[in-house]
């Protein structure tokens, strides 16, 4: 069936930079470009390009410009060009739009709309670049109170484990399957490095990762895949995947063309087949339910580490949080409307779920309310850009975040959203092998260290221009932010005041 | 609430649970199996739940009474007899083992099991082997001497589902519906009757191979030894043999 989509993005090729030493063919997985032997030229294909900017970035000569397609449609509020393209797609493909990366629709991101604070004369600012500096964050449930022996001054309180972190920025869940082993270990040695924790989704975690576990969060989801006693024995905490942002109250299909005798083998299914995470755990359909599952693996792992419940932020999050806390959640991890994946519907990416400002701030307002703040850390998910929306995350209610999206982009993702397809041409969103190898984790794990070296400072920085020595003094400190461009209602939610007050 | 351990000084520990807290009996059964119990019995079970749970041993442990939800999850080499019914859950994740069932076992049982063998002398609940799985020569069974209720090997991916129907009467017609709902992997073999409308439309029926046959009475043959049946006579009977009809089930679903 001939296509009426058309290019959505225009190659320009300079003919006088242009040497045909072909490196754009071979870097392009999409088959945009192609040597024609005969005239000795590199022709555009550009019906096949996806703006990735693989081709132009290893040009030796700086010989290529990819731009979007100026092609207009007739002006129309209501028909706008991604609406009429998405017909065509399904005209022609008959299935659910499938899509990868986080919600890209113009919803208020409120990080923008959200200002810290500065001391200015009544209290003097710290310049962290001489005075210490305290970032470490402890995950896991704490006590309602301590109390210590008066004798020897030790403290008599049972502590629940607690999970150490050296800044208060982890990697999100991304499966073997979803990303390929070079990207899992450049998270993981990253994580080694910088004293965080990456996740390793619920795709089971490889054996040559097993070195790294004590830097890994392993996930318990509802296709249960790579899960048995060594997995849960070897991670540092363990998580239970109930939603994620990018797909709130749906499951998750890794298409068979995906699985890989690798995957296979880490996944515990055939190769070839589709691995199916269902929508729903068929064990929890209740915070009964949840507590159970909780419980089994705390069971199952002696009480030696926390366990994360990872949801969506939804309509209800504020609610539910306090039920998976009373469950027994010692962290609990929000992901919201921007949070990103390798493959989602696209309805439900860019029309389900709140954004994560609004959740973390209500969930944080009902867990102090009642009493049971102290019980759960809360990792909040979801598109997090820079260190700023991290600090305002944590003054918001947070006390970590998980960054995906922002990690991929230092090891070369360009959010081009074509992670379902397999065909990442960066290497990243693929398991095929010669792809993968784009990635080299020596290097991988250079820069996704060097990027939270960078967060880092700048946290300090921030934090230390608000007078404060300790990110802990931060966490929920919501008067250390100020809204600008809110209604009153936003102001509400967020429990911030408007700018000027 | 009093627990009673008693060791007759050799392998075997015997531990009245009563009113005891699933923690502390794990606690209790943890500590005999480090002292290198074989056997354990626990006695005047009601209701705990997770006992077993990732236990590294190989040793046998006797369930009097009725243990609670999630028996054995993540069993690993144990072996688990219970005289009387298990509840929901009952194997679920679990890698290596064998649980045996005197009596009922409740809803999704042997969920997402990877790996060992659940025999259940009678009928099982709801969703009973979902999203079962198996990798080369790791394949769990689940075998059931009655039969099942709805969902019966939902998603499973792999892994064996036995219903022998013996406590079936009268039409001899399984009562399940939605029998294998997703299934993409592994295999589920009916003694007496089903109709087509009980199936899921991802499952397609299919003749026994030797091989299948081989398979059925090596697991008969176990269940009826557990259970004092005669294999001979179960296996004379018909049996029907439920497979996926696609590996992608929802291969089709998807426009990029």
């Amino acid at each position: 069936m001939k296509t009426y989509l058309p290019p959505r993005f225009v190659i320009d090729r300079y003919a006088e930079r242009c040497i045909a030493c072909q490196v754009c063919v071979r870097q392009c997985s999409f088959d945009a470009h192609a040597y024609d032997g005969e005239d000795d030229e590199i022709r555009s294909y550009e019906k096949n390009c996806v703006g990735c900017h693989r081709c132009s970035v290893f040009c030796p000569t700086q010989a290529l410009n990819i731009r979007l397609n100026p092609l207009s449609y007739r002006p129309n509020v209501n028909w706008q060009p991604e609406f009429i393209e998405d017909i065509i797609r399904q005209s022609e493909g008959g299935g659910v739009l499938l899509t990868g990366m986080g919600n890209d629709k113009p919803y208020r991101v409120y990080w923008d709309h959200l200002l810290l604070n500065a001391s200015q004369v009544t209290n003097p600012s710290i310049d962290p670049l001489r005075e210490p500096m305290e970032l470490k964050t402890f995950l896991g449930r704490k006590p309602d109170r301590v109390e210590l022996d008066p004798a020897s001054l030790s403290l008599k309180t049972q502590l629940a484990p607690q999970v150490a972190i050296d800044v208060p920025v982890l990697f999100s869940a991304m499966s073997y399957g979803a990303i390929n082993l070079n990207v899992q270990e450049s998270l993981a040695r990253a994580a080694t490095e910088a004293g965080t924790l990456f996740n390793v989704g619920e795709g089971g975690l490889h054996q040559t990762l097993y070195k790294y576990a004590n830097n890994a969060i392993v996930q318990v989801a509802s296709g249960r895949f790579g899960v048995h006693p060594e997995y849960l024995d070897v991670a540092r905490f363990i998580e239970i995947k109930i939603g994620q942002g990018a797909k709130p109250g749906i499951g998750g299909h890794l298409p068979g063309g995906k699985v890989s005798e690798d995957v296979a083998e880490t996944r515990m299914i055939p190769a070839g087949t589709d691995a199916l995470s269902p929508a729903p755990q068929h064990d929890i359909y209740s915070i009964e339910d949840l507590a159970q599952l909780i419980y089994a693996l705390k069971e199952a792992t002696n009480y030696t580490k926390p366990v994360c419940v990872k949801i969506a932020a939804v309509h209800n999050s504020a609610a539910i949080a306090s039920g998976m806390v009373r469950a027994g959640a010692d962290i609990i991890a929000l992901d919201g409307l921007r949070g990103s994946t390798g493959a989602a519907p696209k309805m439900i990416r860019d029309n389900v779920g709140i954004p994560i400002e609004l959740a973390i701030a209500s969930v944080d307002t009902r867990l102090r309310e009642e009493g049971i703040r102290n019980q759960a850390s809360i990792i909040a998910a979801g598109g997090f850009r820079n260190s700023a929306d991290v600090v305002k995350a944590i003054a918001l209610g947070a006390d970590a975040v998980y960054i995906g999206t922002a990690a991929l982009i230092a090891l070369g993702c360009t959010v081009c959203q074509q992670c379902p397809t397999g065909k990442c041409a960066w290497g990243i969103a693929t398991t095929d092998p010669i792809l993968s190898k784009r990635v080299n984790p020596d290097i991988g794990a250079r820069r996704v260290v060097n990027l939270l070296r960078g967060w880092s400072l700048e946290i300090k920085e921030m934090l230390g221009g608000m007078g404060i020595n300790a990110l802990e003094s931060l966490r929920g400190n919501r008067l250390h932010l100020r809204g600008v461009d809110l209604t009153d209602g936003e102001l509400d939610v967020l429990g911030v005041r408007l700018a000027g007050r | 609430m009093t627990t009673n351990i008693s060791s007759n000084g050799g392998s075997t520990v015997r531990i009245d649970v009563n009113g005891t807290h699933y923690r502390e009996l794990n606690g209790l059964i943890r500590e005999a199996v480090a002292d290198g119990a074989q056997r354990i019995d626990l006695h005047d079970v009601h209701g705990q739940r997770y006992i077993a749970t990732n236990l590294r041993t190989e040793a046998e442990i006797h369930i009097h009474g009725t243990p609670g939800n999630d028996l054995g999850a993540f069993l690993d080499g144990s072996r688990l007899i219970v005289h009387g019914n298990a509840q929901d859950g009952c194997g679920n994740t679990m890698n290596e083992g064998e649980i045996i069932v005197h009596g009922h076992a409740g809803d999704i049982t042997g969920l997402s099991a990877r790996g060992g063998r659940i025999f259940v002398r009678e009928d099982v609940g709801y969703r009973a082997a979902i999203h079962m799985k198996e990798y080369e020569e790791k394949r769990p069974a689940l075998v059931i001497g009655g039969t099942a209720q709805d969902f019966l090997g939902e998603y499973m991916a792999g892994g064996i589902v036995v219903a022998l129907g013996l406590t079936l009467n009268g039409e001899n017609c399984h009562k399940a519906s939605f029998v294998g709902t997703g299934m993409h992997g592994g295999v589920i073999y009916l003694r007496g009757h089903i109709n087509e409308h009980q199936l899921g439309k991802d499952v397609g029926v299919s003749k026994l191979t030797r091989k299948d046959r081989t398979i059925l009475r090596d697991l008969v043959t176990q269940f009826a030894a557990h259970f004092g049946y005669d294999a001979e006579e179960i296996l004379a009977s018909r049996f029907i043999k439920l497979v996926p009809l696609h590996l992608r089930p929802y291969g089709r679903l998807y426009t990029c």
